[in-house]
């Protein structure tokens, strides 16, 4: 079996392990990531894409809303490029509590979120789309995150900093020596074994995170996942994020993040975070909440449902005061304290919005541990294409397509990628998974939902990778059924339509069916 | 409205029927295409400033949006995005003065001679391209001396028809009135022939080259001012005809669609508003035509221009020269003349504009006709001026054949 060495391993390559990583690496520790799948495929990658002002919690949470706050300015100077500056309304409907809104504006103040009220003509003035029936709007300083680039970008900085991430590389047993904790077994694609010795273990596995415990023998606590669908609608219906003012509930944030905008959520009990499944009846609520903010909701085309889990924490060590309530929204288990186990911490629950200040908490208490406490600087660095500080436009692709419209050919054509880029990022990936490259680039998440670009992208794979037809035919037929997933939810209108079209090209035009693979 | 224009968006399929039919793609490279600029592009855009000049390259003649099978608003989007992109980053000169005909015109109208003088002359037009970026060869029309309005002011009522069963308006535009005057004698001609009274009320432009250069403001000054000129005759269920096949489509559909204005004096305008050639293929069909046609015997290729498809409506022109006995009038095939409004008026665009045309030119100078036909003022100065052959509106002819039957 390969070993692999390591000071600190990160189990987990979602936004918080990233931000793990990222953190050890910049104090000084040797870091090491492993993720199961690709990086930001957990939670990270089917999350809102809203980078909190905190609003939503004012009223529920006040730490919570502070905290993301706190962190949204702190985002907004370190990464920039992932972010798109839309800022947010809390605007009540008819169906809201006008009430809500006085103690939202209290709620916000007391948390240190800069509000202001602006006048409905206004907001309508600026969002035609919006409901014409809502009787006041609250702007606070919310705005869209992407989660891919947000994580590759801490991911770039870790190695910059001398650390490096394992995607494809899942734990199957942690390995321990007494009452200490030094490393993992993890499973490679090709399915061999690699063990990484490891002086310290970080789990940031998420939903995932009473898994890995248990394989390190920690228990007492259990993780309910909270299962939430989100559709993305084809196109930009707001500028500006939309939200409902009323206490957090289903379906009352519509969030407008690169090409698209997304209504969510749900929250429904799930017994496995891999539970992905998408019920009809959560697909007709979203529609409908859709239209309580922007009527003609139904009408849009939706491109895409899918679903994410959410870690629901429950500690059956409540009483003992072990666990390190850090904040309410995370938890933070040193298990030297829990269960008399050294070198090992877990780090789970929080928001996107949050991953940084997690890290930072996590990496702290590692310190304290190893004895060996060393200044944070995750918040003054910024991140790669962020040291600009300029914020993510949604023009600016078309800005970039621009510049080369007579001497590039166009492949994707929903989301503006030229062969250029895709060709760059089939090499830097070096990956024949061609969903790894739509993570990358967006490959194939605009209308046609890859029915234009994705056999001419598996024909550069073919000519770049030299890897033979079969992986190819094997590499789109695996897209397509990915694809296929968050499309079978929600065929009716345009949707319908264009998934006939594709279907024509792929089975019969294409017969990719039968082809050999 | 405007919202449904760029929610139509998501109906396109990428099927790229709109850009195997688009004239200007296939005449430029600059032009990266109608489904490219119209519903991919739409999706990046935002209250921002406009990123993609290309745009630009757009003629509008609105061929995109006739031919999806999808129902994408493609040249309404264009036209729209455009209109973001100029208020942005200002509108040259050039493109206000030739987006106000009636302006220069009422200028020009005192001193016609003069001006046309001066417009015929090579060297004052490279000065005129150097200065205002109107380009040398451009097709421009001659200013008449004696306004149709003026004509009809001064026609005595003995010169008027008498058996005034039904009355019609008549809106002229522009091109008639400082620059086609005796198209419109021969229209109220043709019009009182088969029975009616024609009213012709005051009317300045709709403003239909402001939109399409993208002063939508200015535009809806001018169209608001026409439609509560004639909203009164509409509201009294008076028929409005016009031989402005272009501007007859603004009040029928552009103001409200691309311009979204929505008073009910633009609807009830638009409810009676009709291309001439519709309102006499109307009474043909309900056997009403006066039918007593004499011979023109000609061999005359017509063109319908990519503004009267717009009106689908068919090809009441067609239907009617067909019954002119003698007349063998051959449908042209091409697409488009390339002239688009002021489009191909631009040093930067007359070229593409010929490009544009290049095969509807081909066509009708191999015919050898020594006359041609087309139902847009703009679209016949250009043939005119790519072909050498004279062209006129299909009612011109029908008044021909009027006349000789007399
Ligand atoms: C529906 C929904 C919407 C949300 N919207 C927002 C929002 O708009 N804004 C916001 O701030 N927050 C939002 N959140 C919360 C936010 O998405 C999460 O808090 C955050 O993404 C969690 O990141 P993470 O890295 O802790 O977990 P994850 O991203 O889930 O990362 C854990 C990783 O561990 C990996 N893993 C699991 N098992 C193993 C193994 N055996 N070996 C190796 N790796 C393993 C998983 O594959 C996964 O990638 C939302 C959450 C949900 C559910």
């Amino acid at each position: 079996m390969k070993t692999i060495e390591a000071e600190v391993l990160v189990i987990g390559g979602g936004a918080t392990g990233a931000g793990v990583l990222r953190d050890v690496c910049m104090r000084g520790y040797g870091g090491l990531l492993v993720e199961r799948s690709d990086l930001a495929t957990g939670t990270s990658g089917r999350f809102h894409g809203l980078l909190h002002s905190g609003g939503r919690y004012a009223v529920k949470d006040p730490s919570s809303a502070k905290e993301c706050m706190d962190e949204n300015r702190v985002l907004r100077r370190i990464a920039a490029d992932c972010i798109e500056d839309t800022s947010g309304y809390f605007v009540t409907t008819e169906k809201d509590d006008p009430s809500y809104s006085d103690l939202f504006v209290d709620g916000c103040r007391r948390a240190g979120i800069p509000v202001e009220e602006i006048s409905v003509s206004a907001a309508l003035n600026a969002e035609p789309r919006l409901s014409p029936r809502i009787s006041r709007v609250l702007q606070v300083p919310d705005a869209a995150i992407d989660a891919w680039k947000t994580v590759w970008g801490c991911v770039r900085s870790a190695s910059d900093h001398g650390g490096r991430a394992l995607p494809y590389h899942k734990v199957t047993g942690i390995l321990r020596e007494g009452d200490i904790v030094v490393g993992a077994v993890v499973e490679d694609r090709a399915g061999d074994e690699v063990r990484i010795r490891a002086g310290f273990t970080i789990n940031a596995s998420g939903a995932w995170a009473a898994q890995i415990a248990a394989l390190a023998g920690c228990g007492g606590f259990t993780i309910l996942p909270g299962r939430g669908i989100m559709i993305a609608m084809g196109h930009r219906l707001v500028d500006t994020v939309i939200n409902r003012c009323q206490m957090p509930t289903d379906g009352d944030i519509l969030v407008p993040i690169r090409t698209v905008s997304v209504i969510g959520t749900t929250d429904e009990e799930a017994s496995d975070p891999d539970d992905l499944r998408i019920l009809q009846d959560e697909v007709d609520r979203m529609l409908a909440d859709g239209e309580t903010l922007v009527p003609g909701f139904r009408q849009v085309r939706a491109l895409r449902v899918w679903a994410g889990v959410r870690p629901l924490f429950k500690d059956e060590k409540a009483e003992s005061s072990s666990t390190r309530e850090v904040s309410r929204s995370h938890r933070l288990l040193d298990h030297h304290d829990r269960d008399g186990v050294e070198g090992f911490i877990t780090i789970t629950g929080g928001k996107f919005t949050t991953f940084r200040r997690m890290a930072q908490d996590s990496v702290d208490i590692m310190g304290a541990q190893l004895k060996d406490e060393r200044a944070c600087h995750t918040h003054e660095e910024a991140l790669p294409d962020s040291e600009e500080r300029t914020y993510y436009k949604l023009g600016s692709r078309l800005a970039a397509r621009e510049e080369r419209l007579h001497d590039e050919q166009i492949i994707c054509e929903c989301e503006l990628i030229g062969r250029r880029a895709l060709e760059n990022a089939m090499q830097r990936r070096g990956s024949s998974d061609l969903d790894d490259i739509r993570r990358t680039l967006r490959l194939g998440m605009g209308p046609c939902q890859g029915g234009f670009c994705i056999y001419r992208s598996a024909g550069i794979l073919h000519s770049l990778q030299r890897i033979d037809a079969a992986s190819a035919t094997a590499s789109l037929r695996d897209f397509l059924q990915e694809r296929w997933k968050g499309l079978h939810p929600i065929l009716y209108g345009d949707g319908l339509r264009q998934a006939r079209l594709d279907d024509w090209i792929f089975q019969g035009l294409l017969n990719v069916e039968q082809l050999q693979s | 409205m405007t919202i449904d224009i760029r929610a139509s968006l998501d109906h396109c399929v990428k099927c790229t029927i709109c850009e195997t039919h688009c004239p200007v793609s296939a005449a430029t490279p600059l032009f990266p295409g109608p489904k490219y600029v119209g519903p991919q592009a739409e999706r990046f855009r935002s209250e921002e400033a406009s990123v993609d000049d290309s745009l630009d390259y757009c003629s509008g003649c609105g061929i995109c949006s006739q031919v999806c099978p999808q129902g994408v608003k493609i040249a309404e989007i264009n036209s729209r995005a455009r209109a973001r992109m100029k208020a942005q980053r200002g509108v040259p000169l050039r493109d206000r003065v030739i987006a106000r005909p009636s302006v220069s015109a009422r200028l020009a109208t005192p001193v016609a001679p003069l001006a046309n003088a001066a417009l015929a002359n090579p060297v004052l037009r490279c000065l005129v391209e150097a200065v205002m970026g109107v380009h040398r060869k451009a097709p421009l029309p001659r200013f008449t001396s004696r306004p149709f309005q003026t004509r009809q002011r001064q026609r005595s009522a003995a010169d008027s028809f008498r058996a005034k069963s039904a009355k019609v308006v008549y809106f002229h535009g522009c091109g008639v009135n400082f620059f086609e005057p005796r198209l419109g004698e021969m229209a109220v001609a043709v019009l009182e022939r088969n029975g009616f009274e024609v009213i012709v009320p005051p009317q300045d432009c709709c403003g239909l080259p402001l939109q399409s250069n993208g002063l939508f403001s200015e535009a809806r000054t001018y169209v608001r001012r026409l439609a509560s000129n004639l909203a009164p005759y509409a509201r009294a269920g008076l028929p409005i005809v016009s031989t402005s096949t272009s501007c007859s489509l603004m009040l029928k559909r552009e103001a409200h669609e691309i311009l979204g204005e929505d008073s009910e004096e633009l609807a009830v305008v638009s409810e009676q508003m009709f291309d001439i050639c519709e309102l006499l293929a109307d009474l043909l069909g309900r056997g009403e035509l006066d039918r007593r046609f004499g011979e023109v015997s000609l061999t005359v290729p017509y063109h319908a221009p990519c503004q009267q498809r717009g009106h689908g409506i068919g090809s009441p022109a067609l239907d009617l020269l067909e019954l002119i006995p003698g007349l063998e009038v051959v449908e042209q095939e091409a697409q488009c003349c390339g002239i688009a409004g002021t489009y191909g008026l631009k040093k930067e665009k007359y070229d593409i504009a010929m490009a544009v045309g290049r095969p509807l030119f081909e066509s009708i100078s191999e015919l050898g006709a020594s006359i041609a036909a087309c139902d847009s003022e703009t679209c016949r100065w250009q043939i005119a001026h790519a072909t050498g052959v004279p062209v006129v509106h299909p009612i011109e002819l029908l008044h021909r054949a009027y006349v000789g039957e007399q």
